[in-house]
């Protein structure tokens, strides 16, 4: 039943432009930063020999791109991310799903496995950039595994705040820019008390601080459980909000 | 017809805030009968079905649909409706036979009987020839007709109407009319609307509502009865002492309609025909027209929610 729903909308995502353009705009971004990266890498790559670093071509080229590729689809996810719910309100929609022998449950993952099936589709392509490298060099097949493996959850995560936001609202732009705000602050919330003791619980939340170890190849199950942690608690908070939607009024 | 109850309905509110809009309601439906339900705008004709469809939650009170109660058991009793809301709940990228799968699916339709329960459902709504169109550049009434399919596809004991002909032409209302007829011989159906011609044509059972509270549940046939004889049309050449009509025992209220013309309504268990009569004629009020009215449902509508309304008011004041 999820399959069925999560199939039904990423069918609507891709009968929509809007799912092409941002395939589209975001590849086009990635590549260009990924090629500048390589043009960087071949320029610096004997001085990088003589002076014996161990830095090659995963470190240089590759954890960059997933690292930007983390900025520009923290910019992106809200603007999927806000129709999921938000737009079938709107065109009362919903009550498709409600009067359906399906839980919320079903319905929030439904929705909630298109998106980031979208997203990993979008990462999938990204992927192939470094990829093909292999023509020519070799990867750190360890470092470049972990960095998606990070960027993944990452997504995961991004997906879980865009779909709570999108149940809050009938408005896609009003969940659009509260999907952005509460993106962003997670990623900056390190910037407080930078240096004095408050940094340690303000930067412990900061979703940064548990992505770049995956960009530096260390896979640290305290990061990937605070992922999946805060994909858990976001999904549980979006059934909560459409069960409201049932008792409230 | 057969006498198996498909919905039952205990003692149900719903609150929206501190506003109460369906005040305990108690009701049932039989397989084989097409229920009205009747009610002025905001009188909580669309709470009712949003409950008795799972879109709301009911403050108080118990919904059982085909054995299985609507909270406790929400699967079996959800597979056991089809829902049409006011405003057909399609997605206008899809095509038709694209959204009817997806309903098939959702309704836990077997993938090899998908094809077969969509063909069926636009058989009967009469959309065979537009499978393959775009909902969205559909007219209204074909997209009512897509709503309406996809409440019917998985042939649910119980299906529930709001307003099903809002927008239509009258061709296409006289047919989705027969249409819900049709359905009505085999399912239990639950139409509301504010059209009351349209309940006289379809239903044979009538729930009038009224501010959150049932203020009449007839079948049609009693209806009629009741229509029949509630109401006398006397012509009078002098004009009379209201007064004294209205002291009459039976007559509930009189009305004067101008040049000699009164309409009297009285309780159908006391006829105060003759009573009306000799008075007239001791009087000497000119008595030269007499005649047992029939009511319209509009009549009795009125009537009820206007009393209902009187009465509150009066409570107030």
């Amino acid at each position: 039943m999820i399959f069925t729903i999560a199939r039904n909308e990423l069918r609507r995502m891709f009968l929509s432009p809007l799912a092409w353009t941002i395939l589209a705009v975001v590849l086009l971004i990635l590549a260009f930063m990924f090629l500048s990266n390589l043009q960087y890498f071949v320029m610096i790559q004997s001085r990088l020999l003589s002076m014996g670093s161990d830095q090659g071509l995963t470190a240089v080229v590759v954890a960059p791109l997933l690292g930007n590729a983390a900025v520009v689809l923290l910019l992106v996810v809200p603007l999927v991310s806000m129709r999921l719910v938000a737009d079938e309100r709107r065109n009362k929609t919903l009550s498709l799903l409600f009067s359906a022998p399906v839980s919320m449950t079903e319905i929030v993952l439904g929705k909630y496995l298109s998106l980031v099936g979208f997203l990993w589709l979008i990462l999938a392509l990204v992927a192939l950039m470094p990829l093909s490298l292999l023509a020519g060099g070799t990867l750190d097949f360890g470092m470049f595994g972990a960095g998606l493996l990070g960027l993944a959850l990452l997504l995961a995560g991004f997906a879980a705040v865009g779909l709570f936001m999108s149940t809050l609202t009938q408005h896609q732009t009003v969940a659009a820019v509260s999907t952005f705000g509460v993106l962003l602050l997670f990623w900056i919330l390190d910037w407080a008390g930078q240096g004095s003791g408050a940094s340690g619980i303000l930067g412990y939340m900061s979703i940064l601080n548990h992505y770049e170890p995956f960009l530096r190849g260390i896979f640290d199950t305290s990061d990937a459980a605070y992922l999946v942690l805060f994909i858990l608690t976001f999904l549980m908070l979006s059934i909560r909000r459409l069960d409201m939607d049932r008792l409230g009024g | 017809m057969s006498d198996e109850v498909l919905v039952e309905v205990e003692d149900l509110s719903r609150f929206y805030g501190a506003i109460l809009a369906v005040k305990h309601i108690n009701f049932s439906i039989r397989r084989g009968q097409v229920l009205g339900f009747l009610g002025p705008n905001g009188a909580g004709k669309t709470t009712t079905m949003q409950i008795l469809s799972g879109n709301l939650a009911p403050s108080t009170g118990r919904v059982r649909i085909a054995g299985h109660d609507l909270l406790e058991d929400p699967h079996g009793a959800k597979q056991a409706i089809g829902y049409l809301p006011e405003q057909p709940p399609v997605y206008r990228e899809l095509t038709v036979d694209e959204y009817l799968d997806y309903c098939a699916g959702l309704n836990r339709i077997a993938r090899s009987q998908r094809r077969a329960a969509r063909e069926a459902a636009k058989k009967k709504c009469g959309l065979s020839d537009v499978g393959r169109r775009l909902i969205g550049n559909l007219s209204k009434g074909y997209q009512q007709r897509v709503g309406l399919a996809q409440a019917i596809i998985h042939l649910p004991p119980v299906i529930i109407l709001d307003e099903p002909t809002v927008g239509l032409d009258p061709i296409q209302i006289r047919e989705i009319r027969h249409l819900i007829r049709e359905l009505g011989k085999e399912h239990g159906v639950i139409l509301s609307t504010h059209i009351l011609p349209e309940v006289q044509a379809t239903c044979d059972q009538v729930q009038i509502i009224n501010k959150g509270e049932l203020v009449l549940n007839d079948s049609i046939e009693g209806l009629s009865r009741h229509m029949q004889s509630s109401a006398l049309s006397v012509g009078l050449r002098n004009t009379p002492d209201l007064d004294l009509i209205q002291g009459i025992t039976g007559v509930k209220s009189v009305q004067d309609q101008g040049d000699g013309r009164l309409h009297v309504f009285y309780d159908p268990a006391i006829d105060p025909t003759e009573a009306l009569v000799e008075l007239a004629v001791q009087k000497r009020w000119g008595l030269y027209e007499l005649q047992p009215q029939r009511a319209s449902l509009e009549d009795i509508f009125v009537h009820i929610t206007t009393e209902e309304h009187e009465s509150l008011t009066g409570a107030v004041a």
